[in-house]
């Protein structure tokens, strides 16, 4: 009961954040700056997501994070891009959607205009191509930070069926190269299931 | 003008077809571009990809730019741009719909939560392709062990205790390991 009406007001909270225009603005610069930084794939920007709006701003939660990253890896289209339109329709409808996802394209459209011409000298450039292979170091360690995170609440949970996913479909992925689209299809089926045989158990016990 | 509406089509194409996020839309694209409308040579797209890689940035969004700009300047590149990202734009705001309306109910919750380990297993994943492109500048079979950078190494693990121990924003070790690596290599 107390952890529910935490809840809501907290939601209140966030509802009247939504009211000021402040929020678009906020959206906006923070896609941006994240979508500057994504070097290395989609689930870069969702690590950093993840530290910049459960961690720092207290905007989503944890679980609600998770969710986003599901839909967004099970709908076509880039990963940041789908990530950002579900993130700005929760913050701000399909206003949001629109601003978060300007926000998110504008970085790779200027970078990639302003190097178009002149990409001979960028591409046989030595200082940049050192740059970009330690900087991934630095990637490496933000998404072990946020997994070390992630990881420790399954843990947690004490749910060995969820604790045993994670580690079954860390080998698929990983190590059997098994795609990330089949995964989350296997898993939301595993889901429907659990439903099913939930709802036969209630069946059996009402008889 | 008809170039455009040509183009934009295409990464229309590419953009709904592309499940599955960054390299499943290489082909794709190059189907679109190279194979079908001849805008470009094989070399040319050869050179789009590693310019793509070595940018931040979604690889088709990257690709979507950089072919617009090369066949029709700035306009083109807005119009490829917005020609990928809107299939992306229309489902996922159907889908966020959909899931901030029904998410509280018993079976949807059921659903994600079996769907949340797999979000982190596949992180940790994505994670340790680019630990090992660091550490070895190789993947998995293709890692040999005396090719070890050990300025990455040093870096990673300073990573992970500024970010752990000092709370330091992430975008700033980011680019704090691109400066500081840059400078050790040149003094090594």
């Amino acid at each position: 009961m107390k952890k529910e009406s935490l809840i809501s007001e907290e939601i209140l909270e966030i509802n009247n954040y939504k009211k000021t225009e402040h929020v678009l603005w906020d959206l906006f610069k923070t896609m941006f700056m994240l979508s500057a930084c994504t070097f290395g794939g989609g689930f870069v920007i969702v690590s950093l997501m993840k530290k910049k709006f459960v961690e720092e701003l207290g905007w989503l939660e944890e679980d609600e994070m998770l969710d986003i990253t599901a839909m967004a890896q099970s709908c076509p289209g880039p990963l940041p891009i789908n990530a950002s339109v579900i993130l700005g329709y929760r913050m701000k409808g399909i206003l949001g959607s629109f601003v978060a996802v300007i926000g998110t394209s504008l970085p790779p459209l200027i970078i990639i205009t302003a190097i178009s011409y002149f990409y001979e000298e960028f591409r046989s450039n030595r200082v940049i191509a050192t740059a970009l292979q330690v900087m991934r170091a630095g990637v490496a360690a933000v998404i072990f930070d946020v997994v070390y995170n992630l990881a420790s609440n399954i843990i947690k949970t004490k749910n060995r069926f969820y604790i045993l996913l994670m580690i079954v479909t860390f080998i698929m992925n990983y190590f059997l190269g098994f795609s990330a689209m089949l995964i989350i299809l296997t898993c939301l089926s595993l889901g429907i299931c659990t439903i099913l045989l939930d709802l036969r158990k209630e069946h059996k016990a009402r008889c | 003008m008809l170039i455009l509406w040509k183009l934009f089509f295409s990464f229309i194409k590419v953009g709904l077809f592309s499940v599955g996020g960054g390299y499943a839309a290489i082909p794709l694209i190059q189907n679109q571009i190279v194979d079908i409308h001849h805008l470009m040579t094989m070399e040319e797209f050869a050179d789009l990809i590693t310019i793509a890689e070595m940018t931040p940035g979604p690889i088709s969004i990257n690709s979507a730019t950089f072919v617009g700009n090369k066949l029709a300047g700035i306009p083109g590149a807005l119009l490829c741009t917005f020609g990928v990202v809107l299939p992306a734009f229309l489902l996922c705001l159907l889908l966020a719909y959909f899931y901030y309306k029904y998410r509280s109910f018993g079976g949807v919750q059921t659903i994600l939560a079996s769907l949340r380990p797999a979000v982190v297993a596949l992180i940790s994943g994505a994670g340790l392709s680019i630990l090992s492109l660091a550490l070895f500048q190789a993947q998995k079979a293709d890692i040999v062990l005396s090719n070890f950078h050990i300025i990455e190494a040093i870096l990673f693990v300073g990573g992970i205790i500024a970010l752990r121990k000092f709370k330091t924003n992430a975008i700033l070790v980011i680019f704090g390991s691109g400066v500081i690596g840059t400078i050790a290599y040149y003094l090594v």
